[in-house]
């Protein structure tokens, strides 16, 4: 597979009150075109630092990362981002806050007819046409970060990036996204490179499941790749015992080889 | 209502049902249900009711108020107590628009002539304090600057700034209004950059990866976050330049209400002084309401 995302040896050093903090070191990840990645590990061990490398919201103290053979300096609209809390700007109704992204990316070249279908076939790709003229405040939190899935994807980006997108969502308002995102992903072809905490979620959803070691000076313990095929189901993975194994796998990781630090630190 | 209509079906019911069912009171059924048991007429009772129990507190409160006024006017015999003060607004407020020369003008000439000055004080205020807050907020640097200066120069009473006015601008008229600018610019200064960095770091965040222009920056999301911020400096700085107001005009002169509570002192008129405070008092709490509606209007949460 061609590398599309390449991570070579990056390294993250935040300089704090008590002094230097690693919080990642030797990270080397590359990532195709069109996958799907997860990164998952315990809460502190970086994973939405890395997140935020790739989307250039943090600058790399070491190393090089590379989006199709460029280095990634800065954020840019290629690598749209999905933040945990969904961001939508509280006085822009969905559709303004979707049109803001689409302007920006495509306001040069295309009319206003244009960007304005723009944005709502995105807000019909997440089912939320009829809320287009509702504010953030007016709607569910399942839609608010159905909103900010559309703001993303409007972008078109070369890679789309989630931290921990349905991380505030109760269960039900989860699988029902998670559905709908492996739906939108496999109609986009879209590369996602997604942070979560959720074994069954990380399962469900990658080509590969990046686990990640504890904090400080996290690194990457190990790749473990999901041959599940695909469109997938989510009942009927729940009987294949090829899903509990690959499942099992990523818990083994993260409980007998990264067990939770102790909280005495 | 329910009202209950009887017939020989629910009769029935009502006779074989066994004796601790809840037996419907036969209600007549030709009588018309009168208004305040209708459903409309026990929302206007329950209405009246609220309207009567919200206002009794303050109309309390303002009889205490005018009785205890009343009790210091009736033993003191210098102060004039309120029915006496009442009479004379009814004939003060009765031709409030005459004009006999520059001392001798009606109250509402008096109240437009300050609003007027507080208007161009405060607005020049606005006009420089909201974008230097919005500056102060955004450049660190800028901030670490400014803050000493700031914080020296905002505890000085309003009044010391008027030997410098007149010093500088020559004229009454400029220094009270100079007066206004610089004791009601420190609010909206320190409102707007204290909005500015409490801009939660998301919304930075998302401008950063639209890669949005400065301008974008600045209308679609700089500007509705900080908006209720600069709302609440705007309407404590109103408070302060209506405050300073009266006692610029005391000192400066010319025709504004300030100077008309002097000159009835030196007339020795306690009734007009008193209708003054009133009258200050109310256009004060007119101002800052009126402000408040605005303030609701622009609050997105």
């Amino acid at each position: 597979m061609q590398n599309y995302v390449q991570i070579e040896n990056a390294g993250m050093v935040f300089s704090t009150r008590k002094g230097r903090f690693t919080a990642l070191t030797g990270i080397n990840l590359n990532v195709g075109q069109g996958e799907f990645i997860t990164l998952i590990g315990h809460s502190g061990c970086g994973k939405s630092t890395l997140l935020n490398l790739v989307a250039g919201l943090l600058d790399a103290s070491d190393g090089v990362l590379l989006l199709a053979n460029k280095e990634i300096k800065g954020p840019g609209p290629e690598r749209a981002v999905v933040f945990q809390n969904h961001s939508l700007l509280p006085w822009l109704t969905a559709f303004e806050n979707v049109h803001l992204a689409v302007e920006k990316v495509f306001g040069g070249r295309e009319t206003r007819a244009q960007l304005k279908a723009r944005t709502r076939a995105a807000l019909d790709l997440v089912g939320l046409g009829h809320a287009a003229a509702k504010l953030p405040g007016e709607i569910s939190g399942g839609m608010k970060q159905r909103v900010g899935i559309a703001r993303a994807l409007a972008m078109e980006p070369k890679v789309l990036l989630m931290d921990e997108p349905f991380g505030a969502l109760d269960a039900l308002t989860r699988a029902h996204l998670q559905d709908e995102l492996m739906k939108i992903v496999a109609a986009t072809e879209s590369t996602v490179i997604m942070v979560t905490h959720d074994v069954d979620e990380a399962v469900l959803l990658s080509d590969r499941i990046v686990m990640m070691t504890n904090g400080p000076a996290a690194t990457i313990g190990e790749i473990l790749g999901v041959d599940l095929p695909r469109p997938r189901e989510r009942l009927q993975l729940a009987h294949d015992p090829h899903y509990s194994a690959l499942r099992s796998q990523v818990l083994e990781f993260l409980y007998r080889r990264q067990m939770r630090p102790q909280e005495a630190a | 209502m329910n009202t209950v209509t009887l017939n020989d079906r629910s009769l029935s019911v009502v006779m074989d049902a066994p004796e601790t069912e809840v037996i419907p009171t036969p209600a007549a059924p030709t009588r018309r249900t009168p208004y305040f048991e209708t459903e409309s007429g026990k929302r206007f009772l329950e209405g009246t009711l609220n309207l009567f129990r919200n206002a009794i507190p303050p109309v309390l409160g303002i009889a205490l108020f005018v009785a205890l006024w009343a009790l210091i006017a009736n033993t003191g015999g210098k102060i004039p107590g309120p029915a006496e003060t009442w009479g004379a607004a009814i004939a003060l407020f009765s031709d409030p628009f005459y004009d006999n020369g520059p001392n001798d003008q009606g109250i509402g000439w008096n109240i437009l002539n300050s609003l007027t000055r507080v208007g161009i004080g405060f607005g020049l205020a606005a006009a420089a304090g909201i974008p230097l807050g919005f500056m102060i907020g955004r450049f660190a640097f800028l901030n670490q600057m400014l803050s000493p200066i700031i914080g020296i120069l905002r505890p000085v009473s309003p009044l010391a700034w008027l030997p410098i006015g007149l010093l500088v601008l020559q004229k009454a008229e400029p220094a009270s209004i100079w007066v206004i600018f610089i004791s009601s610019i420190w609010p909206m200064v320190l409102n707007t950059a204290a909005g500015v960095q409490r801009i939660p770091q998301d919304y930075m965040n998302v401008a950063r990866v639209l890669n949005l222009s400065e301008l974008k920056v600045f209308t679609r999301i700089l500007f509705p976050a900080v908006l209720p911020y600069v709302l609440t400096g705007v309407r404590l700085s109103i408070g302060v330049a209506w405050l300073v107001i009266v006692a610029a005009e005391m000192l400066t002169g010319g025709v504004g209400i300030g100077f008309w509570v002097w000159d009835e002192w030196n007339n020795l008129n306690v009734a007009h002084i008193i209708i003054a405070i009133f009258v200050v008092g109310i256009v004060g709490l007119l101002l800052e309401q009126g402000l408040m509606l605005v303030a609701k209007r622009f609050s997105y949460e």
